[in-house]
Formats: C-alpha cells, sequence, structure tokens
C-alpha cells in the first residue's frame, strides 16, 4: 500500500505538501486530496488535448448542444400540449374531434423524448469529453483492531454496571413487568380495534339467501335489477346469475349470495337426479360421500353457487356442450349433472347447492345454502342443517 | 475617513459560502472524500439504479395520483366523462379512480406511468438479484445488504399487491378475492384475520381504505427505510469489484462520483424516466373502464395479476385438490402454495449465503466478484432456481397460452405440474456442462493461445489450425475474461467505429497478414503437441 495509515485508515498530509504553495496547479491539490483520502490516480487523460479544437471534438459538442436544446424545446412542447392540447374525453362518434384522443400519447412523447434527449446528452458528454480516468481506492476494508474491539465492548458493558442492574436483582425483576405491561399496551389497540370473532354472528355461514333477511321467508331469486324469475324466463340448457331478492341483495354487500341457475335439459336432469339418488343412497349405507348431499331441484331448474369453492373467485364459465363450469382464476372445473363436484384443477369441494322451490309462479331459495359457500377454512362445518341455516 | 463603499464580490461567492458552512459544521473533508468515492465500472452495476430511480417516479406519480383518489367505498352514481359508464352505481374509489384516468388533466399518463414504474421496479429488483446472486457479491461481508435486498422484494411485493387492490376495479376485487382465499387457508387464525382485516366478510367497506393508508404510507416508509440502509451498507462497505488490471481484494478502480459517475447515472436517470414517460402515454396498462367495477360475480378469462405475482398464481393453479383433513379441522390445499411457498421462499434466499459459507468452510470477506462460470454449482442452483420461477410465471397464464395456441387447458395444467419437478434440474445440469466446458476453453486458450483461423498444411499431408498463444509463459486461471478472437488481441485490426454507419475506413489488418505470410515459429504454437 502506497500511503501510511493513521485514524480512521486515511493518509496524514505529506510533509513536503505545502497546500498554500503558489506553485502548486489545482490539479496538484486534487491529487493532494485524493492522497490524503487513501485515493491515487493511475490514469489521467483528457479525452481530447488542449489547444485548438479538432473536427471530432466539435462534432461531440454540436452533438450535445443539439440535444440540449431539443430536450427543452421538447420540455416547453409538453408544457404547451399540457395547457391548451383538449384533453377531456370524448365518446368517438360522427362529428366528435379526435383530437383528444391524442393529448396522453403527446404528453409521452415529448416528456419521454425530453428526457431521453437530456439522457443522451449527459451521456455523451460523460463517455466523450470528460478526462478518461482510473483511480484506485483503497479499500479499508477489515474489521477494527481488537484494541478498538475491546475498549468498545468495555464501554457497553460499562453501561450495565453503572446502573447496578446486577446488584439489585429486584429492579430487575420489576422491570420485566413494565416491560411486557408496555408491550402489551403497545398492541392491544391494533389488535383490539380491529379483532372479529368467527364465531360471532357466524358471519361465514349466512348468505343472502337467509329467510331471516326476509322476515322469515323464503328469498325470492332476482336479477341484478330485482326483478324476480319465473321458471319460463329461463329457456332449456340456459342459465342466469341470480342474486337474493332483499334490499342490496345484488350489491357487493352480498358478495357471497351470487349464484348461477341453470334449467338442465331433460337427460341432464334425469343424470343429476340418478347423481343425488345414488350419494343419499350411500350416505344411507354409510358409505363415504362428501356432505352434505342436498337435493335442491325443482323440476328441472338447479342453482349453484358461484362462489368457487377454491379461491372465491366466481366460476362463471359455462359450457353447455360438456355441462362444465370453469373458474377462470385457477382453473376448477365442475361437472354439473353431478352435483357440480369438481373434476379438474385446485378445488376440491362440490359447488354448494340452492335448495330451489317456486312460489306463486315465482322461484324461491327453500333455504340458505346448507354449508358454507366459498374456499375452505381450518374449522369449516361440512354441513349445515335446513334448521340451522334458516335461523 | 471615508471608506469606498464595499462591492460585493459575486466571483467569491461560492467560495465564501463554502467556508461559511464549513466554519459551522465541518464538513470540508467528509465532504471532499464523498466527490471522491471510486465507483467501479460495469455494466451490470446499472441494474440497481433502474429500480432506484423507478422508485423516484413511483414516489412523484403516486404523490400526484394521491391528490386526487378516493379511497371511500361509498356507493355513488358515475356521472363522469367516460359516457358508456354513466349511471352506473360504483365506490367512490373507482369513481375517483375513473375519474384521474378521464376528467384530471394528464391524470391518465400519471397512472399508467405509476402503474409501469412499479413494475420495472420489481423487474430491475428481480434481474439486480440475479446479478448479485450469480456473481457471488452477496458473500462476506455482504449478507446484510443481501438479505435487506431480500426484504425490498417482498415490501415491493406486498406494495404492489396493495396498490392493484385499490382502484376497485373488477381485476383488483378478484385479486382481493383471491387473497381472502389465501388468508382463510391459514389454519386455526384463519377466518380470525379474514375478518379482522376486512372489518367484516368480503368486501365490506373497509378494505380499501386500509390498503390505501397501508399503500401510501406504511410500506412506502418501510420501502424508504430499507433503501436507505440498502444505500448506507453500500457506502459502507464500498462495491464489489470483478477481477481485472489492478483489481484485487483491497482496493476500489474506478472513476470518481463527480464527475464521471454523477453524469453517467444522472443520464441513466433521464432515460429510465423517459421510458417511463413513453411506456405511460403509449402502451395502455390496467384500462380499469374497461374492466368496470368489482362486482362479485363478474370475472373473464385471462385474469392475469401483474407480472410479478404470477408465479403464485401458477403455484395455486398447479396444485392438486388435497384438502387435508384432521378430524373436524381442514387444512385447505391453498395453504401449500401460497402460505408456505412463499414462505420457503423468502427463507432460502436470506440464508442462502450462510448455508455456501458454511458448506465451502469459508470466512474469508470477499470484495472480488466471481465470474458465473467458474462457480458451476451456485450457478446451477440459480438457473435452476429461475427455471422453476419460470414454470409457475408460466403456469399463471396457462389459460391465455392454452386459448392462443390451442393446446388443452388441462393439458398444460399437467405440463406445469410435470415440468416443475423435471425442468429445475435438468436446467440444473445444462448450467452446471455450460459453465465447466466454458472454464475449459478458457484453459484452452490460456495454454494453447486464440484460434486464427489460418489453416497449415504440414510436410507430411496434414492439416492443423495455428493458434495465436497469449503470452510466451505459462498463464494462470485467474478468472478473467480471456480473450477469445484475434481483433481481442490487436492482431487484427479494431472494429471499424460507427454505430449505424462506419465512420472510418478500414484499415487492412497487418498482424493477420504478417502471421499469414510469414508463420514466426516463437509465436505460432504446433496444437498436435498437445
Amino acid at each position: 500500500m502506497t500511503v501510511e495509515h493513521i485514524r480512521g485508515g486515511h493518509a496524514a498530509p505529506a510533509e513536503d505538501f505545502y497546500v498554500d504553495d503558489p506553485a502548486h496547479t489545482r490539479f496538484d491539490l486534487v491529487k493532494e486530496g485524493l492522497r490524503r483520502d487513501g485515493m491515487e490516480i493511475v490514469h489521467y487523460e483528457p479525452a481530447f488535448p488542449p489547444g485548438r479544437k479538432g473536427r471530432v471534438e466539435k462534432r461531440i459538442e454540436r452533438t450535445i448542444a443539439f440535444l440540449f436544446a431539443l430536450s427543452g424545446l421538447l420540455a416547453v412542447a409538453f408544457v404547451v400540449a399540457y395547457i391548451w392540447w383538449p384533453w377531456r374525453y370524448e365518446l368517438p362518434g360522427p362529428g366528435v374531434s379526435l383530437a383528444s384522443r391524442y393529448y396522453t400519447p403527446i404528453l409521452a412523447a415529448t416528456l419521454g423524448g425530453s428526457l431521453f434527449a437530456m439522457g443522451f446528452a449527459l451521456a455523451i458528454w460523460g463517455k466523450k469529453l470528460l478526462p478518461h480516468e482510473v483511480i484506485i481506492q483503497d479499500r479499508h476494508a477489515g474489521p477494527s483492531s481488537p484494541d478498538e474491539q475491546k475498549l468498545t465492548g468495555a464501554a457497553i458493558m460499562n453501561v450495565i454496571d453503572d446502573t447496578g442492574i446486577k446488584r439489585r436483582p429486584i429492579i430487575k425483576a420489576a422491570l420485566l413487568l413494565p416491560a411486557a405491561g408496555l408491550g402489551a399496551a403497545a398492541v392491544a389497540p391494533l389488535v383490539g380495534a380491529l379483532i372479529k370473532n368467527p364465531q360471532d354472528g357466524h358471519p361465514l355461514l349466512k348468505t343472502g339467501w337467509s329467510p331471516k333477511l326476509n322476515g322469515g321467508k323464503p328469498v325470492p331469486l332476482t336479477r341484478d335489477d330485482g326483478t324476480p324469475i319465473r321458471p319460463e324466463d329461463v329457456s332449456v340448457g340456459g342459465q342466469m346469475t341470480v342474486f337474493p331478492g332483499i334490499p342490496g341483495g345484488a350489491t357487493n354487500k352480498y358478495a357471497d349470495s351470487p349464484t348461477l341457475l341453470i334449467h338442465l335439459r331433460q337427460e341432464d336432469a334425469d343424470a343429476l337426479r340418478a347423481s343425488i339418488a345414488e350419494s343419499q343412497a350411500k350416505l344411507a349405507a354409510g358409505a363415504k360421500v362428501q356432505l352434505p348431499v342436498v337435493d335442491g331441484m325443482w323440476e328441472n331448474f338447479v342453482a349453484y353457487s358461484k362462489i368457487c369453492t377454491h379461491a372465491g373467485c366466481p366460476a362463471s364459465l359455462y359450457e353447455q356442450q360438456t355441462n362444465r363450469l370453469l373458474c377462470p382464476c385457477h382453473q376448477s372445473q365442475f361437472l354439473i349433472t353431478e352435483q357440480a363436484k369438481p373434476i379438474f384443477g385446485p378445488a376440491n369441494r362440490k359447488l354448494p347447492m340452492l335448495p330451489l322451490a317456486v312460489e306463486n309462479g315465482f322461484l324461491v331459495a327453500r333455504s340458505d345454502f346448507l354449508e358454507p359457500i366459498g374456499p375452505s377454512y381450518w374449522e369449516r362445518p361440512v354441513e349445515i342443517t335446513e334448521q340451522e341455516a334458516n335461523e | 475617513m471615508s471608506p469606498k463603499k464595499r462591492r460585493f464580490d459575486f466571483a467569491r461567492l461560492p467560495a465564501a459560502t463554502g467556508v461559511a458552512l464549513d466554519e459551522r459544521l465541518q464538513g470540508a473533508t467528509l465532504l471532499r472524500r464523498a466527490l471522491n468515492k471510486v465507483f467501479p465500472n460495469h455494466w451490470s452495476f446499472l441494474l440497481g439504479e433502474i429500480a432506484l430511480y423507478s422508485f423516484i417516479v413511483l414516489l412523484l406519480t403516486g404523490t400526484f395520483l394521491a391528490l386526487f383518489f378516493d379511497p371511500s367505498m361509498t356507493e355513488v352514481m358515475y356521472d363522469g366523462s367516460y359516457t358508456p359508464l354513466r349511471g352506473i352505481e360504483m365506490s367512490r374509489a373507482f369513481a375517483s379512480s375513473l375519474n384521474i384516468s378521464f376528467d384530471v388533466r394528464g391524470g391518465l399518463i400519471m397512472r399508467q406511468m405509476h402503474h409501469w414504474a412499479a413494475l420495472l421496479f420489481m423487474a430491475a429488483i428481480v434481474v439486480h438479484m440475479f446479478r448479485v446472486f450469480f456473481t457471488g457479491a452477496f458473500r462476506k461481508p455482504r449478507e446484510m445488504n443481501w438479505i435487506v435486498g431480500v426484504l425490498l422484494f417482498w415490501v415491493g411485493f406486498l406494495e404492489g399487491f396493495a396498490g392493484y387492490g385499490l382502484p376497485d376495479d373488477a381485476l383488483s376485487g378478484t385479486g382481493l378475492r383471491i387473497a381472502t382465499g389465501i388468508i382463510l387457508s391459514i389454519p386455526v387464525a384463519g377466518t380470525w384475520i379474514y375478518l379482522s382485516l376486512f372489518g367484516g366478510e368480503f368486501p365490506g367497506t373497509e378494505i380499501v381504505p386500509r390498503l390505501y393508508i397501508v399503500h401510501v404510507l406504511l410500506v412506502p416508509a418501510i420501502l424508504l427505510a430499507l433503501i436507505t440502509v440498502h444505500m448506507a451498507l453500500m457506502v459502507k462497505q464500498k462495491h464489489t469489484q470483478f477481477p481485472g488490471p489492478r483489481a484485487t481484494n483491497d482496493n476500489v478502480v474506478g472513476t470518481r462520483m463527480v464527475p464521471a459517475f454523477a453524469l453517467k447515472t444522472g443520464a441513466f436517470f433521464m432515460m429510465i424516466f423517459g421510458m417511463i414517460a413513453l411506456l405511460g402515454g403509449l402502451v395502455q396498462i390496467n384500462p380499469i373502464w374497461l374492466f368496470g367495477p368489482y362486482k362479485g360475480e363478474v370475472v373473464s378469462a385471462a385474469s392475469q395479476p401483474d407480472f410479478y405475482v404470477m408465479f403464485l398464481d401458477g403455484s395455486t393453479r398447479l396444485m392438486p385438490d388435497w384438502d387435508l383433513h384432521l378430524g373436524p379441522y381442514t387444512i385447505p390445499g391453498m395453504f401449500w402454495p401460497t402460505v408456505v411457498l412463499p414462505g420457503i421462499l423468502t427463507m432460502l434466499p436470506i440464508f442462502y449465503p450462510f448455508i455456501e459459507a458454511r458448506l465451502a468452510k469459508d470466512k474469508a470477506s470477499h470484495h472480488l466478484l466471481q465470474r458465473p462460470r467458474d462457480v458451476p454449482k451456485r450457478t446451477a442452483l440459480g438457473m435452476m432456481a429461475i427455471s422453476f420461477w419460470l414454470v409457475l410465471t408460466i403456469s399463471g397464464g396457462n389459460d391465455v397460452l392454452a386459448e392462443k395456441f390451442d393446446i388443452s387447458l388441462n393439458a398444460m395444467t399437467w405440463a406445469g405440474r410435470v415440468g416443475l419437478f423435471i425442468v429445475p434440474p435438468i436446467a440444473y445440469y445444462v448450467t452446471y456442462r455450460i459453465c465447466l466446458g466454458l472454464q475449459q476453453h478458457d484453459r484452452e486458450v490460456l495454454a494453447h493461445g486464440v484460434e486464427t483461423g489460418i489453416i497449415r498444411r504440414l510436410p507430411d499431408g496434414r492439416f492443423e489450425e495455428v493458434h495465436q498463444p497469449l503470452s510466451t509463459g505459462h498463464l494462470e486461471y485467474t478468472g478473467t475474461p480471456v480473450p477469445k478472437k484475434m481483433n481481442k488481441l490487436g492482431a487484427i485490426g479494431p472494429a471499424i467505429r460507427g454505430f449505424f454507419f462506419p465512420i472510418e475506413k478500414a484499415a487492412p489488418p497487418p498482424a493477420a497478414r504478417q502471421v499469414a505470410e510469414s508463420p514466426a515459429p516463437r509465436e505460432l504454437e504446433d496444437t498436435s503437441k498437445h
């Protein structure tokens, strides 16, 4: 290493260097400064020789000056366009000016162009006109000396000695109380204010189809504008997203309630009835089936929760040919002729079936869903009785 | 006495200010050291700067957006300029996002710049991390800064996700809904956390205002603190550098911060800012007015999250339907790909520097970087991790791929499931062999010289290629770049200058001609002897 080291790893002033010596050039002072900071210039070469400018140097100068001018002009253009270009959105149509369509692209072109021109100018300046230099800086990367470590360690440990905590165990023990108490006090407001008990009102078990929300009467199936639905409104093979016919039933307040109503073709309806009967028979025989087994069909109508049992996206892509429902988020697929059991993808459970009935010619939900809709969770009950669901 | 009125000397003003400041702050030495700090020159060192400068753009555009955004979930009737949505019920959050896009002058470009800058921020972090990993820059003494970097990725991820949820459009609502599924999958505490965070059942009216304060205050403050620590550690520990002329483990070789580095990085900032401005105004991103307000029953195919979230979407899609039943309790299959996997992906990189040092029994401090080929196992591991991530990310868009290329969706899912276990080991093996091959070629050139492309016929009729040795003596393998072409040796004239068209005339290559005409036995080596 070329420099002598003192405190902090930085070099001492050279004894034979006098900063005030009038013979020193500014660059001499720069070198001395570098030397004191543990740096050394090993290569320093002006990009162009001093004196008369050559052709190449002039061309570079002109390029940089042009880019700066361009940058400035584009910035002004940005401001002008920002203020005076028509910017309000207008729906395209006959007689409507298209000028406002170009507002955002013009801002981008002028601002981006200005910044790029500035960037190029600075880059060319740095690359072509600055002196080429190679500087070596000492790293001083090692640890502090063992002496230093020891002295600092002593200073820290002395704090403990000064407090005398070692000879005053009663204070030490007593200190634990406020430490724990204040820690808890710091957390309590946040946790205490935010916390919601899932057992409190069982929000996860209830949807907008609960008759309780309709004065104890079965909730009618409605469109998103709140109009009720007659069975003949859905053609054979057709489907419709339905919402609970209660105030706000089609809003995000009941985001767990959207349901897909399907009018099955005869053969599909027969297949579904057979599937339900088979599950019921298995259940009666004590064999393992996925609960609950709901016979919720009304004639050839069936309604499944739209909320995917995997992550809660709407499983809403209905493929009529294969009778499948596909969730577009993670591609779980459900077979509607087999109680919407999952046949591909990450979903594990059937889509819950809404028990249907018809009252006064309109479709209604006999009860709420007989299981919690949506994703699985730790304490999720597999089945809710019709009585519980209607409470 | 009538002293002449002293005229104010403007030329002395900077010096006088400097002296006045130093009298109060004693900063002269400190300032000089800062100005003289040496920065090594290597293009790969610019990757982290992209992240830093995108972050500055994020702060600037984000402040603008915050002036006009209203996170309230109160239902309002839209009455803005975008006619197709007029009269539709939506939250104030969505309505004010539409207003930023249509009724705030220049709001749309700000919104889109903000989103593009976020993508660039995350992408730059990832690529910067690759650089640090593959060159071994994370080794002692820089493990702490590596950990800060890993945290920056995840905090940036959280920040991006919170921002994605704010506009309350159909996509952001779908993202939040999936988040509820993820939270619910956590054993025991899932329902508690879910209801507490959302203040009731999804979506409720609490989550967007809460995400807003998280997005504009809490997480940016953490990001800013982590970035400050990241920079401070870098300044304190100084840059790493590639081995090369004069570069040792005890020095830093490069240019001073001022003016050379400052000009370069200033230029880079302008270009990144310019790039984001161009993207923000010319390339549409997240057109929320096409998605419409969030409704629980609405979703469309091709609902993809931002690219840095796609690997988790992919892992969720690939996971089989394995719910675990423990008596009356359930651990949903979703728990593994969305909670456990990210946990592993956080802890593994955090501990990697210590694991590697322990296995290599390496306690030394390293300031010289390694070329990826010189550490084949690490490079291969890194490529294995990247290929794992790529399979997941591609699977995150498998529905789009299936549709565009007319492949069965189920086949795509199965390809991902199988690929996740097969592709990474292949990537490991192939990378490992490539590293060894590159090393081998370096050694070959060091021993025998550069291929000249000149074929010589020997008296006995055999042909051989003439090699140009790099030195008359023996050359050690040092892990530095080895010239592989004759023009790198100056034997053939340097490449002709000029970007779009040559700005100089090509000189005849004297050295090559000389080699061809009169092969000097001392310089040319007979490769058949080796």
